[in-house]
């Protein structure tokens, strides 16, 4: 994100201005809970962040909830049992003193990534965590931005600041798409998340600008259990941006993260995501675990677009959703999930068809490489009211070398008589005479399978914002390096 | 520029090629004639490098450089062109990414220089225009969802675009009408140089009409068995290759092993 660079290095002073300027360095710390997991830890967690007291009541009632839960274990994936107990659930960001002094001190192999993929030498030492001294800019980018959002009215922050400065949003809408009690993962999520980012846009406001959590990698220690909440007013519109290409450093394995999309009447939200963390040794020893509850409702005439490039985490679980609630509302999913190595992925989709005339699409590219297992798992639900609800599907598997595997589970559920369901699934090899012909012209082997695949994935990345689509492409590229032969 | 002495090849194990020997020098065009299953698209796709050909016996010279050692990326960035029999599709790619890439590789090896978009995207539409190819097959995937003869004449469109100093054409003719074949050849015909080999291999003498060669051989049981001028090629039509081949009309029958 060449160009974005500037912006995130001026908003990235900002932050460790702001740092020595509050002056919680103490608080800073010394604030890392024991391990564990019990009421005490949450109403530490809840009080650390001075949440009011319906929050907590709300935090207890998610955990109480939880203890009586299991484990899914339906996913084509496996793992050994993670240790809930071994976990840390509140630990502030790392001081300056111990992180990474320099980019001398930062993993080889990521910086490597970091050169392939372009990305500026300031922008590296911040996503490395390298504790940077700043310089300051006479002009920030990241205050003009914020200035603009405020003039079209656009609330944008992190929940934490959401829960104080707008109660009556974050209330209201909190939990409305994703209950507490939804699933295991989304149920301790609910329980002890510690931050993550809050939109609203207004009626009719098409906000100015692509939002992106790049911009506030000020609350990057949001970790483990991330909490997002757009809400989109009637007849607004919002993209949203989450990830970046580059991989992060991270040091925790599990990651269950909750996202939730309103969209009043006539609104639209386009939330696209990019997934390039740690996907583990080629054993996938290390790797993170993402477990993550996406869904979104859509109310009348409104619109909800997914579109996820995942090429990261050593296990990925999960099916951004849309629940087309009102009448003529409209649902999409666009995806690329790639694996490699020993990587899991178990993704997909929800559209839960309930109102007149609504609509849906999916289109799923999943490509496998190495011993890697790439399942596609999809429900459709036309509901009981879903008169003409339509859907289209189109599920393609792209296979690399023979020792991979890709899984496609459709499920497919209608209650209406008029409504359309149509489902495209097919399953291809990178064919020898693909290869052939591309080598035969003078280009070589790496070069070639990622043009191909870049060819086979095309649909998805044309709905990705433009920059994010190339950044896609040439994040494919350096993700397949090795995967031939 | 090209050297074939005494070739042994198999395909997947088996002998195709026995004993096969050709020169062909700069400005020379061949056909390689022959029944089906006389080794012919064996020849094209072992010196193309293709997986599972390989070279058992003997030696084959590109440039001086045995390209038993080469890749087949490398044989390309040399300068050896293989106009395919059977495109293949790679949908998703546009011809035009494709070309890029191709040509890129293959200028940067060869010393040449570097295209910008806007000389590439001109020459890349007059190529299209050469062979009666209308400049949107440039937004196409690659042979994505193209006739058999627009596929054929996609491939002689690179190959006008590539200018390569070798170029093997395995039954550039098959499938196509007498218009689009007059099309092909005019495209080959305004690559004959001085600096250029053209090998042809074709089943037919109809393509000759059009693309005259200045030698014409005959191949049968994995070998020449006979070379001659032009002329060659219409004894072949008049008679069959029966009075070559003893009889072998039928060959071995492993004639579309690339198919």
């Amino acid at each position: 994100m060449s160009s974005q660079a500037e912006l995130d290095n001026s908003e990235l002073d900002r932050v460790i201005r702001s740092e020595y300027e509050a002056g919680f360095t103490t608080l800073v710390e010394s604030d890392t809970l024991p391990p564990g997991l019990s009421e005490d830890v949450i109403r530490a967690i809840s009080a650390k962040k001075g949440e009011p007291e319906w929050l907590l009541e709300w935090r207890l009632e998610a955990y109480r909830n939880w203890q009586t839960m299991q484990e899914p274990n339906w996913a084509h994936v496996e793992y050994p049992p993670v240790d809930l107990n071994a976990i840390s659930y509140y630990s502030a960001p790392k001081s300056m003193e111990d992180r990474p002094q320099s980019l001398d001190e930062v993993d080889p192999e990521l910086l490597e990534t970091y050169k392939k993929l372009g990305i500026p030498l300031h922008e590296q030492e911040m996503l490395a965590g390298v504790a940077v001294d700043a310089v300051f800019d006479s002009v920030s980018v990241a205050t003009t931005f914020k200035s603009k959002l405020a003039e079209a009215g656009v609330i944008f922050c992190s929940i934490s600041e959401a829960v104080h400065e707008h109660p009556e949003l974050v209330k209201k809408y909190l939990g409305s798409v994703v209950p507490k009690g939804d699933n295991y993962f989304a149920g301790l999520n609910s329980a002890v998340f510690t931050d993550g980012s809050f939109v609203y846009i207004p009626k009719g406001v098409r906000c100015p600008m692509e939002l992106s959590t790049y911009f506030r990698i000020n609350e990057a220690n949001t970790g483990q259990f991330e909490r997002t909440l757009i809400v989109a007013d009637e007849g607004s519109y919002v993209s949203y941006l989450e990830g970046c290409t580059a991989p992060q450093r991270d040091e925790n394995q599990l990651h269950a993260a909750v996202v939730e999309l309103v969209a009043l009447p006539g609104a639209e939200i386009k939330y696209s995501t990019v997934q390039n963390w740690y996907p583990g040794d080629e054993d996938g020893k290390g790797g993170i675990y993402n477990f993550v509850t996406k869904r979104g409702v859509a109310h009348d005439n409104a619109k909800i677009s997914w579109t996820q490039v995942e090429t990261g985490s050593a296990i990925t679980w999960k099916y951004p959703s849309v629940v087309l609630r009102g009448d003529n509302s409209v649902g999409e999913f666009y995806s690329v999930a790639l694996t490699r190595h020993a990587q899991q992925a178990d993704t997909g989709t929800k559209m839960i068809h309930l109102g007149r005339n609504t609509k849906s699409t999916i289109v799923s590219k999943g490509i496998s490489a190495g011993k890697s297992s790439n399942a596609y798992r999809g429900l459709v639900r036309m509901g009981p009211r879903a008169e003409n609800a339509r859907n289209f599907t189109q599920c393609d598997s792209l296979l690399l070398g023979d020792t991979c595997g890709a899984h496609t589970f459709p499920y497919i559920e209608t209650k209406h008589p008029s409504a359309t369901v149509e489902h495209e699934a097919t399953t291809s090899k990178v064919s020898d005479d693909q290869l052939f012909l591309c080598r035969q012209r003078g280009i070589d082997p790496e070069k070639a399978i990622s043009m191909i695949v870049n060819g086979f994935c095309k649909e998805v990345f044309k709905e990705l914002p433009m920059e994010f689509a190339v950044e896609a492409g040439k994040l494919l590229e350096v993700s397949l390096e090795g995967a031939v032969g | 520029m090209l050297e074939i002495r005494d070739l042994h090849a198999s395909v997947a194990g088996e002998p195709i090629l026995k004993g096969l020997s050709l020169t062909v020098k700069p400005s020379e065009v061949h056909a390689i004639m022959g029944p089906n299953g006389s080794g012919k698209s064996t020849l094209a796709n072992v010196l193309a490098g293709r997986d599972n050909y390989e070279i058992t016996g003997g030696e084959a010279l590109f440039e001086g450089k045995s390209l038993a050692e080469l890749e087949p990326e490398e044989r390309a960035q040399l300068g050896l062109f293989l106009a395919f029999q059977y495109p293949v599709e790679i949908p998703g790619v546009s011809n035009m990414e494709f070309l890029k890439a191709a040509l890129e590789a293959t200028r940067a090896a060869q010393g040449k220089e570097e295209w910008d978009s806007v000389t590439l995207l001109r020459k890349a539409r007059e190529a299209c225009k050469q062979v009666d190819l209308d400049p949107q097959f440039l937004k196409r995937g690659v042979n994505e969802g193209f006739s058999g003869g627009e596929k054929k004449r996609n491939e002689i469109m690179q190959m006008l675009l590539m200018e390569p100093k070798l170029a093997l054409l395995d039954e550039t003719d098959s499938g196509l009408d007498i218009d689009a074949l007059q099309t092909v050849a005019k495209g080959v015909n305004s690559l004959r140089g001085p600096e250029r080999g053209i090998v042809l291999v074709t089943h037919y003498q109809r393509l000759l009409d059009y693309i005259v060669p200045d030698h014409v051989h005959v191949l049968s049981g994995g070998r020449i068995v006979k070379s001659g001028g032009k002329e060659l090629a219409l004894e072949l039509e008049q008679h069959g290759y029966g009075w070559l081949t003893g009889g072998q009309d039928g060959g071995n029958g492993k004639e579309d092993r690339t198919a």
